[in-house]
């Protein structure tokens, strides 16, 4: 169908465009911008007042699938995504069977095609079992469309195991994903080491355990020359310590949570277990400087950092409770707050959201350039909503947004030119 | 920065109605200096019940306590059903295991199962920091809850009877110098003291352990801190010593009991760094030649049998305090209802 998106602001951090203008779409891609006097749209959607952007990618949210039914569904997660104004997301290989064989990512892809929502990507496990000892099988993991591999931030069983699964991504020229954290240090931990946990009699998780860690990956991504994304970065040195790797010229992305961008220790002090998050919510200078490395661009991605719980998975003592928040749908709300904040303009928070991400991920999108498929999102800046569960289409329940009014809603999600979730008017 | 509105209310506000009196007692943050003063006014008036000839008072009766330990405790719960029994409560003593893989599920249906019952306070002990203020505020807000110890988080009935130790030896505390020694990292004890002692007034609080076992930022608590014993107990009136966990050898927390002893036990030598005139206390269990010398502990300065006895009048006076103060919101309730 041929469709004309009318009088949005449209922000492509591509080009580098932010006005007022017209989109003009065909045959699910997109056929350009502003006038196009020989283009007859069969439809017109009257947009003035909305933000058009490239549809958002995210890296590392967990779908539930394939998984127990009580924590989320593709489904409901894809549902999720798309209301989030998400058009691509790159699930987490720590599903239940593990992403570990190509025939689990084929079953996943068959799923997807089913579901028919949010474009699904696979990160593949990059040790058999998520288990830290023995290779996945890397090359069939590729072959069977796993964009990158990753061990999330389980342990490796030593330095030895680290450096061949490297070296062996670096074969096949296969990108490996990582969260940096050094499990002995982290061990028992669930909260930031800090004064607050130290109040609260929290076990903690210090800033070292981050940056150990981050040493040890950067020293053998140098040596392997293997590309490598760090995901979920937490703290200020590990930020600098990326950045510093980058300068030198190593094949290295990283991203952040919203979560971080927006809260830090200090929400520990009532015990809500919806703050227990992997990496924990850090200081307020970590908090700062990593708002700083979203704006000037040494942090590549804003991810959601999506992990659906069912409600008894939050309902213990913060410790016990399990960690992780269902985010999907709430990252753009807290992203337009960091645009009315001052941190980011509309821009740098659509490069971070889409751009940045797809080209981590690197399968295209992220931009609105004539030719490219037509995945795009529609935002209301100017809706206020609620989430509640009647609002969320995740089958995860676990934020503490929870019956706290926002402002900023994804209006229209279009993947490759269809219209996927169209709502809230 | 979006700031959520639906966390669970802060320590004071879950534990405190809205006249300000205690509902719950959870933790000593948040906590006014008048309200700790009254337990300990309402304490040292039950001191005079225990040594009547019937040792009990009907202020609780009809009303049933139920002790729900999570983890072993002797003494704290022997306490806490002395503390009931002697308020002429009906008490049910609860030893529940917690499986480790399920533990908030087993915590929940619990609690369930147990409000069923109808009881008016629960005495919580737990492993893990933040239970009692998770029931409190997320389970059962209708039900007194009395922390007897959560984690590492707080033990506050344990640091109240600690006060009153202190009071009833050395009046004022705006003149003491109190050091606490060993496993600061582990101790819900220490946490609750160092609160305690701050609401109340005292001079100053120190703590003394090696840097293993103290917890970061632990200076933001409220007290200064010490490597070496001989500079943290100098001048001291209070010197608590802290009970040290055999597995922390394990933890490569420590190298030695022995090495421990050396540096950081308490004997009559270490002890002559201290005010002449400084009382020992130790939350128990003893462990004799690891923190403390035994010449020390049932020595003319020791106070560790005083804290025993004023244990079970601190703990009257709380359980009392908070059911009163739940059964007067819910007759509260019942007239706005009706």
């Amino acid at each position: 169908m041929k469709l004309t998106l009318k009088g949005a602001r449209v922000i492509d951090p591509a080009s580098g465009i932010d006005r007022v203008t017209d989109l003009h779409l065909a045959a699910g891609r997109i056929v350009g911008l502003d006038a196009h006097p020989d283009f007859h749209a069969e439809k017109v959607l009257e947009l003035s007042g909305k933000w058009l952007l490239p549809g958002l990618v995210d890296i590392g949210a967990q779908l539930r699938e394939p998984g127990p039914r009580y924590k989320g569904s593709l489904e409901s997660e894809s549902a999720a995504a798309l209301a989030g104004g998400y058009t691509r997301v790159a699930v987490r290989p720590d599903t239940s069977p593990v992403l570990d064989s190509a025939s689990q990512v084929r079953t996943l892809h068959d799923r997807a095609q089913e579901v028919n929502g949010v474009r699904v990507v696979p990160l593949g496990a990059l040790t058999q079992g998520l288990e830290g000892r023995l290779l996945a099988n890397m090359a069939g993991l590729q072959g069977a469309g796993c964009v990158a591999l990753t061990n999330l931030r389980r342990p490796l069983a030593d330095a030895r195991v680290l450096r061949r699964c490297l070296e062996y991504a670096a074969t096949h020229d296969i990108p490996v994903h990582f969260q940096a954290q050094e499990a002995a240090l982290a061990a028992g931990g669930c909260a930031h080491e800090g004064a607050l946990a130290s109040r609260l009699g929290l076990p903690g998780i210090p800033e070292s355990a981050e940056t150990t860690a981050l040493a040890q990956w950067l020293l053998l991504i140098e040596q392997t020359g293997v590309r490598a994304h760090v995901a979920h970065l937490s703290t200020a040195r590990g930020l600098e310590m990326v950045a510093e790797a980058k300068a030198r010229g190593l094949p290295v992305t990283c991203d952040v949570t919203m979560a971080q961008l927006h809260w830090t220790d200090a929400t520990l002090a009532g015990f809500d277990a919806n703050f227990h998050l992997e990496p924990p919510l850090r200081r307020e200078a970590d908090r700062q400087a990593l708002c700083q490395g979203v704006a000037d661009g040494r942090i590549d991605a804003i991810v959601s950092g999506h992990l659906p719980h069912e409600q008894a998975a939050k309902l213990a003592p913060f410790a016990a409770s399990e960690p992780g928040m269902s985010s999907l749908e709430t990252v753009w709300a807290l992203g337009q707050a960091l645009v009315d904040e001052g941190v980011l303009d509309p821009l740098t928070l659509a490069a971070r959201l889409s751009l940045g991400p797809a080209r981590v991920l690197g399968q295209g999108g992220g931009g609105l350039a004539a030719g490219e498929a037509a995945d795009l999102a529609v935002f209301d800046p100017e809706a206020e909503w609620t989430p509640s569960g009647d609002t969320l289409r995740s089958a995860g329940l676990n934020t503490p947004l929870l019956g706290r009014p926002l402002k900023g809603r994804a209006l229209l999600t279009l993947v490759e030119g269809d219209i996927r979730h169209s709502g809230f008017l | 920065m979006i700031d959520p509105a639906s966390r669970p209310g802060t320590p004071a506000q879950v534990q405190l109605g809205d006249d300000g009196r205690l509902r719950h007692f959870i933790d000593i943050e948040g906590l006014p200096k008048a309200l700790l003063t009254e337990i300990l006014d309402t304490a040292d008036s039950f001191r005079g019940v225990q040594e009547a000839q019937v040792k009990k008072v009907p202020l609780l009766r009809g009303k049933t306590v139920a002790n729900l330990f999570f983890e072993n405790s002797t003494r704290t719960r022997a306490t806490f059903e002395l503390a009931a029994k002697r308020l002429s409560a009906d008490v049910l003593n609860l030893d529940i295991k917690t499986s480790s893989t399920a533990k908030g599920e087993t915590l929940l249906d619990t609690l369930q199962n147990l409000e069923a019952m109808q009881a008016d306070a629960f005495v919580v002990r737990h492993s893990d920091s933040g239970a009692a203020h998770f029931i409190a505020s997320q389970v059962t807000p209708r039900v007194a809850i009395i922390n007897a110890g959560d984690g590492r988080h707080a033990h506050p009935t344990q640091a109240m009877l600690d006060m009153l130790t202190i009071r009833r030896h050395k009046g004022d505390f705006s003149r003491l110098r109190v050091a606490i020694v060993g496993d600061i990292l582990h101790s819900r004890v220490a946490r609750s003291q160092i609160l305690a002692l701050n609401t109340l007034g005292a001079a100053e609080v120190r703590v003394v352990a090696p840097r293993t076992l103290l917890p970061v930022d632990v200076e933001a608590l409220g007290c200064r801190v010490f490597t070496r014993l001989s500079e943290g107990l100098a001048g001291a009136d209070v010197v608590i010593a802290l009970r040290l966990q055999k597995e922390r050898m394990d933890g490569a927390l420590l190298p030695s009991e022995s090495e421990f002893y050396r540096h950081y036990g308490l004997t009559r030598d270490s002890l002559a760094w201290a005010h002449p005139e400084a009382i020992v206390m130790h939350p128990g269990p003893i462990n004799r030649g690891v923190e403390i010398e035994s010449a020390v502990a049932d020595g003319p300065r020791s106070v560790i049998l005083d804290q025993v006895t004023n244990g079970i009048a601190v703990r009257m006076a709380v359980l009392s305090m908070a059911v009163s103060g739940q059964t007067r919101e819910r007759e509260q309730r019942r007239q706005e209802t009706q």
